[in-house]
């Protein structure tokens, strides 16, 4: 069991996964996201490569309307 | 033909607009539409986590192969909020590098915090980013925001969303009359002729959000904004009359009249 903090919401995974499946598993696929890892900014050519650890903290970002 | 650069690109429109605030995407994009504006805001903000799978997405109504988007950092009270911020959207945006960077210093005011903002300019141009930046109208600010490397100093109007218009013209002449960058003004602007005024002034454009999504009609608000920003930009190319204080000069000729009367005037 590992646990992460996703934009600022804690949350337990059963075991680790990389970026992309973390991606499939959140329907976000295909979305224009940016996604920053314990205050690191993951390129999406390293989705596949990144592991979620123990006490990781994401964020994960889209643009929105605003001036 | 007269157009602005910044950051090495050409603009012919000087109005930019936020897309914050509309009804629905289909109003921003007719907003955007009708404003005529190039250069588009857009925040960047927290997705919510598997609940968002039909969600429609601003960009798919702002596209970036249609418009040059600018990522800001609004309701960023730090440096390294807003440093972070602007990394993500560089991420989202595949390495777009032209960015609008705001520190703010009271949720009350959003008055900017200019000691924070200094510093993050200083970082950002430092990574490669296109910083233009929103001041308060301070001259010594802009001028310093200036010479740490960004591509436009963007003083304020007046607060922002307040739509309390140009109060205070004479800073704004000081900053521009300073600068060597393009200046801007980004918030405050309430209605036409706000942003008539502000080109009128020197001003290279404009850039708003509320006045144009709090208006009534939105859309037609976003058209009377384009038009208001030409005319200022024609008058102040034209070059104004000189005032004459208390000194009337009749348009008309002086002979000719065909009163009776042998008045002097």
């Amino acid at each position: 069991m590992i646990q992460l903090t996703i934009n600022g919401e804690v949350k337990q995974l059963h075991q680790s996964i990389n970026i992309e499946q973390f991606i499939d598993q959140n329907n976000l696929q295909g979305k224009r996201i940016a996604i920053e890892r314990n205050g690191e900014i993951v390129p999406r050519s390293q989705y596949a490569e990144q592991y979620l650890t123990d006490g990781d903290q994401l964020e994960v970002v889209v643009a929105v309307g605003g001036g | 033909m007269d157009s602005f650069v910044i950051a090495g690109k050409s603009y012919s429109s000087r109005l930019l607009v936020g897309t914050g605030k509309y009804k629905d995407f289909t109003q921003t994009r007719a907003a955007i539409e009708a404003s005529g504006a190039e250069i588009v805001t857009v925040a960047i903000r927290r997705t919510n986590i598997g609940q968002n799978a039909n969600e429609p997405n601003l960009l798919d109504s702002v596209p970036p192969s249609k418009y040059t988007l600018l990522p800001n950092t609004a309701g960023c009270y730090t440096v390294d909020d807003a440093v972070r911020t602007l990394r993500l959207a560089r991420e989202l945006l595949d390495g777009h590098k032209l960015v609008k960077l705001e520190v703010l210093g009271d949720p009350r005011t959003l008055f900017p915090n200019m000691v924070e903002t200094l510093k993050a300019a200083e970082i950002l141009v430092k990574e490669g980013f296109d910083v233009m930046v929103y001041t308060s109208d301070d001259p010594i600010a802009a001028k310093q925001l200036e010479e740490i490397g960004c591509v436009a100093v963007m003083p304020l109007a007046s607060l922002i969303g307040s739509g309390m218009g140009i109060l205070n013209p004479w800073n704004l002449q000081i900053i521009i009359d300073n600068a060597k960058v393009p200046v801007l003004v980004d918030a405050g602007v309430g209605t036409a002729s706000d942003a008539t005024i502000a080109l009128e002034l020197g001003c290279d454009g404009v850039l708003m959000n509320t006045a144009i999504a709090a208006a009534k009609n939105p859309v037609l608000m976003a058209s009377a904004m384009r038009k208001a920003v030409e005319a200022g930009r024609e008058a102040y190319l034209a070059g104004r009359m000189v005032k004459k204080i208390y000194t009337a000069s009749p348009s008309s000729p002086v002979e000719g009249v065909i009163a009776t009367s042998t008045q002097q005037h």
